[in-house]
């Protein structure tokens, strides 16, 4: 992996994928071929002849829904806005991280014509005024969208001019949905604004203190991390506004996903002086040892941590030979995000599955670090070996329904809302893998296994959908060879 | 269209996807940035209680997915080429090109491209819906506007006495539309119509909306939309049509509303009056069977009404709850933002339909700000316990807050599966019932006496 750029947090954005980490939404081939094109960058995007609906960066830089105390408001038409799910979705994670409920803050300035027209930066005003009148928050995250962005609305003029009147950060986050194929563009929007308002110097190191950056999961990493007497942190998600301004004095800096979160961990580690843990993500046996190997070393408890390890292995090996007996022989696809599909394939390598084939929904050629410790596809061919059906596309079902009908894995595992039901409808029993941190650690191993057998043993529902169910794809595409024919260039 | 909005009710005019969806095999091709669809589908369809992509929607939407590029150097020519792939790949009968924000402001032209097709004879038509241009109503008018112009287009109708079209449910914007769409074509039948029901499973497809022009006359059971198509079917085809401004839930309007139909269609009254009566029979029977229940626990259902939701619905289902459940009308909050110029008769019709708007709040709210919605509800609620709220998953959590309960009128649902379920006609006014008696035992076990167990 060569060296990324350094993060500028003077620049009120960052760059999107597609320039700062030369990420493609466009590969098929096998892992290891991906891993060693990547390291040149010789992977580019083509113009594509037809494609299905993808989803965009102002989505997720929606995961400023999650900080605790913070208010939301969207510059942009009311479809743009969409709290309802996330209202029910954080509250459930709340509760089974044992926290307290909190709120979905959202308001929509609900763009119309007219403000196309004549502009909508006193609606604006307006709008993050009533943000504040409403809420009461400790911060206001001002998104930004497809219309305001082409408009022209100034919107880093309207946030620092409000900033000052209100007393607290007003963070605009740039993320116009048409500005990037590849939607965690978003998220890296939205960090950026909270690594450039919010978080302040080191007031006070707390040397027990590891940042986790996760999503809204459950809490996998305070046992884990308890076992070598350290403290979860876990952001950005539910986390409060005074708890992200405090992620410079954590000892050291972890994530679930490469893909998540290099750019916050290189910018700690950059502008705050606090470590990148240098390992993959602690998904299957090795990259946990790994990790807590890594992260006891930044912490000085290594003899804690191999005591860890070893007691932790004894306790795992005979759970780990009942699992791997019940799903002997089974046939596994894996259709995820990027890292994380890489972490879910070593979990089923440990699990002695067979790994028929992955899509991931975009790939980065590189890190915001560059750390070739935490380059998740390096380290999991290093370890694993190749794998074979290795394709890289932004879930394009049209595409998949063609991989998934050729390879007819026993068992799929998706992580992405909606996409699941591609497997489904083929009659392949499929699972929505939506909680990352359920599957961390070494129970995330057995936990992983258990659903898995759960949608094996189901398997008639699924079976019952594919009878009756009738896909709207042609007989001409589906009689084409090639599932990425239209992916590369425009047909005549 | 007003200022900002907490709590949204509704997507934006690219909901008229879900429009063309509900089409049986019509696709939509959207021309717009990469996330502009699956956002329009996850609230439109999965917050309206799990409707699923059905053939083709959701994450199988063509989408060009807008990039940098075509806005600064226009999205046209892609289009072009794009749609000519989206007709080899998939199988549909009608493709409604679909413009978003970016193509809306760059100002690429969908209907020529739409034309271009159309006239090599492909099932082609354009709909411009920027989601600035207005919400998921506006969006769903647009789109039935453009078929009938575009794909029905002008012919010289057959006319067939007795078969009528009707307009009476934004899909899935109304989240009970399959339900209430079947339920309508029943009962219309039954009176002895011929129905081209248009949307959903009960409609035959685009054979149906060909065969449009020929109807005897066109039926709009909502206060606003659907009133466009009728007029346009009216212009184009000459069709009369009738205007009832709600959706009919229960035996008492919706015998009057087949009573109205039926003259206006001057159909026999022989027949209609059989049939009203055979389902007035068959209602009145089972309502009397609830009357144990309701008179042991009447001291457990709640009294005071609340309704939040798109003025189709809220109206019809205030009627019956009022007059024939004897709820009490406390607030009643319409979300669908309907024109000014429509607002004073759909107030009108709300005092024509509903018995006794009692001492309570008669005047219903025209309000698009969920906050402002339950700030309202909360302040007249007063501490009562002894509220029915019909509306989105968001009065889910007012009611769970304010010790009150709850039931799905409206969209977003987040928390409840939804397949038939439909309140209109005589099986919806039973169906409400059920879901409404039911609802007492959410909140905890009951006894026949005054007491719960977990009342929260």
């Amino acid at each position: 992996m060569a060296m990324a750029h350094p993060v500028r947090l003077d620049l009120p954005e960052v760059e999107v994928r597609e320039q700062r980490l030369r990420a493609t939404v466009s590969y098929n081939g096998t892992a290891r071929d991906l891993s060693r094109r990547s390291k040149n960058f010789s992977l580019v995007n083509h113009e594509r002849g037809f494609e299905q609906c993808s989803t965009c960066q102002q989505g997720c830089a929606g995961i400023a829904y999650n900080v605790r105390g913070a208010a939301v408001v969207e510059h942009s038409p009311i479809g743009c806005a969409q709290p309802a799910s996330a209202a029910m979705g954080i509250n459930v994670a709340n509760a089974a991280r044992g926290l307290p409920d909190q709120s979905v803050n959202v308001l929509s300035t609900n763009l119309s014509e007219s403000d196309t027209v004549y502009g909508g930066a006193e609606k604006l005003r307006a709008t993050v005024r009533e943000a504040k009148r409403r809420f009461s928050p400790d911060a206001i995250f001002v998104l930004s969208s497809c219309a305001a962005g082409i408009i022209g609305e100034d919107i880093e003029a309207v946030t620092s001019e409000l900033q000052d009147e209100l007393g607290i950060p007003v963070i605009p986050v740039f993320c116009e949905g048409f500005r990037s194929k590849i939607w965690i563009s978003g998220i890296d929007a939205t960090f950026h604004g909270i690594l450039r308002q919010i978080v302040k110097p080191a007031r006070k190191k707390q040397p027990d203190l590891v940042n986790v950056f996760n999503f809204e999961g459950s809490d996998t990493f305070t046992p884990l991390l308890g076992k070598l007497d350290l403290r979860a942190n876990y952001v950005i998600s539910l986390a409060d506004v005074e708890t992200l301004s405090r992620m410079s004095e954590a000892a050291c800096t972890a994530h679930i996903c490469e893909t998540l979160a290099t750019y916050p961990a290189k910018a700690l580690e950059q502008e705050f002086g606090v470590p990148e843990v240098r390992s993959p993500p602690p998904f299957g046996i090795s990259w946990t040892d790994a990790w807590l190997r890594e992260i006891a070393r930044i912490t000085d408890r290594e003899e804690l941590a191999e005591q860890v390890i070893e007691s932790e292995h004894k306790r795992l090996e005979p759970l780990l030979e009942t699992m791997r007996a019940q799903l002997a022989g089974r046939r596994v696809y894996i259709f995820a995000g990027d890292s994380y599909a890489h972490s879910i394939s070593n979990m089923l390598l440990d699990l002695g599955l067979d790994l028929i084939g992955v899509n991931t929904f975009h790939h980065d050629q590189t890190t915001d670090g560059g750390l070739e410790e935490a380059d998740s596809l390096g380290q999991l061919v290093a370890s694993k070996g190749d794998i074979g059906n290795f394709s890289v596309c932004d879930k394009q079902p049209f595409q998949m329904v063609k991989v998934l009908k050729d390879l007819q894995p026993d068992i799929l595992i998706v992580r992405h809302t909606n996409m699941a039901v591609i497997g489904a409808k083929l009659g392949i029993p499929t699972i929505q893998d939506g909680d990352v941190n359920i599957s961390a650690g070494y129970d995330g191993l057995i936990k992983l296994g258990e659903r898995l057998l759960t949608a094996w043993r189901t398997r008639r529902i699924f079976q019952n959908i594919a009878r009756h169910h009738r896909h709207p794809y042609s007989e001409w595409w589906m009689a084409q060879n090639d599932p990425f024919l239209l992916s590369s260039e425009p047909v005549a | 269209m007003g200022g900002y909005i907490e709590q949204p009710r509704f997507s934006c005019a690219l909901a008229g996807q879900q429009t063309v969806l509900a089409i049986p095999r019509a696709l939509p091709v959207v021309h717009a940035g990469p996330g502009c669809s699956g956002k329009v589908f996850a609230f439109s369809a999965t917050n309206a209680g799990f409707q699923g992509e059905g053939y083709g929607g959701g994450g199988a939407v063509s989408s060009t997915n807008t990039g940098e590029t075509d806005v600064v150097f226009g999205g046209e020519p892609k289009l072009e080429r794009f749609v000519g792939n989206a007709l080899r790949v998939l199988d549909g009968d009608l493709f409604v090109i679909l413009s978003g924000c970016t193509s809306g402001l760059i100002g690429d032209d969908v209907v020529r491209v739409a034309q271009q097709y159309a006239r090599d004879g492909h099932p082609v038509i354009g709909a411009e819906t920027p989601g600035f241009r207005g919400n998921s109503y506006v969006g769903h008018e647009i789109v039935v506007h453009e078929i009938i112009d575009q794909f029905v287009g002008d012919v010289t109708p057959a006319v067939r006495p007795g078969l009528v079209n009707v307009f009476a449910s934004v899909p899935p914007q109304n989240p009970f539309w399959r339900g209430d769409l079947a339920e309508i074509k029943r009962v219309l039948e039954g009176i002895g119509l011929q129905v081209n029901i248009l949307f959903g499973a009960g409609s035959a497809g685009i054979s149906e909306w060909r065969d449009l022009p020929n109807a005897q006359f066109n039926l709009v059971l909502s206060p606003w939309v659907g009133l466009d198509a009728a007029e346009l079917a009216e212009k184009k085809y000459g069709t009369p049509y009738l205007h009832l401004p709600f959706l009919p839930i229960g035996p008492e309007l919706t015998g009057k509303t087949l009573r109205t139909i039926a003259d206006f269609a001057g159909l026999p009254a022989g027949p209609v009056e059989e049939f009203i009566a055979h389902e007035e029979l068959v209602f009145y029977d089972y309502f009397v069977s609830t009357a144990d229940f309701v008179a042991d626990y009447r001291n457990m259902i709640p009294s005071e009404l609340y309704v939040v939701g798109d003025s189709a619905y809220a109206l019809g289902a205030t009627a019956f709850l009022v007059n024939e459940l004897g709820f009490v009308p406390e607030g009643i909050y319409l979300t669908d933002d309907p024109p000014e110029n429509r607002q004073s008769d759909i107030r009108q019709a709300l005092s024509d339909i509903v018995a006794d708007l009692g001492d309570g709040d008669p005047v219903p709210r025209f309000e698009i700000d969920g906050r402002a919605i339950q700030d309202s509800i909360r302040t007249r609620l007063h501490g009562s316990t002894k509220a029915l709220i019909l509306g989105s998953t968001w009065e889910d959590y007012l009611a769970r807050e304010t010790g009150n309960l709850s039931l799905h009128l409206s969209l977003p649902i987040t928390n409840d599966v939804v397949i038939d379920r439909s309140y209109a006609g005589y099986r919806g006014g039973l169906r409400l019932m059920e879901d409404v008696y039911t609802s007492i035992f959410k909140a905890g076990d009951i006894a026949d006496t005054t007491l719960t167990r977990n009342k929260q």
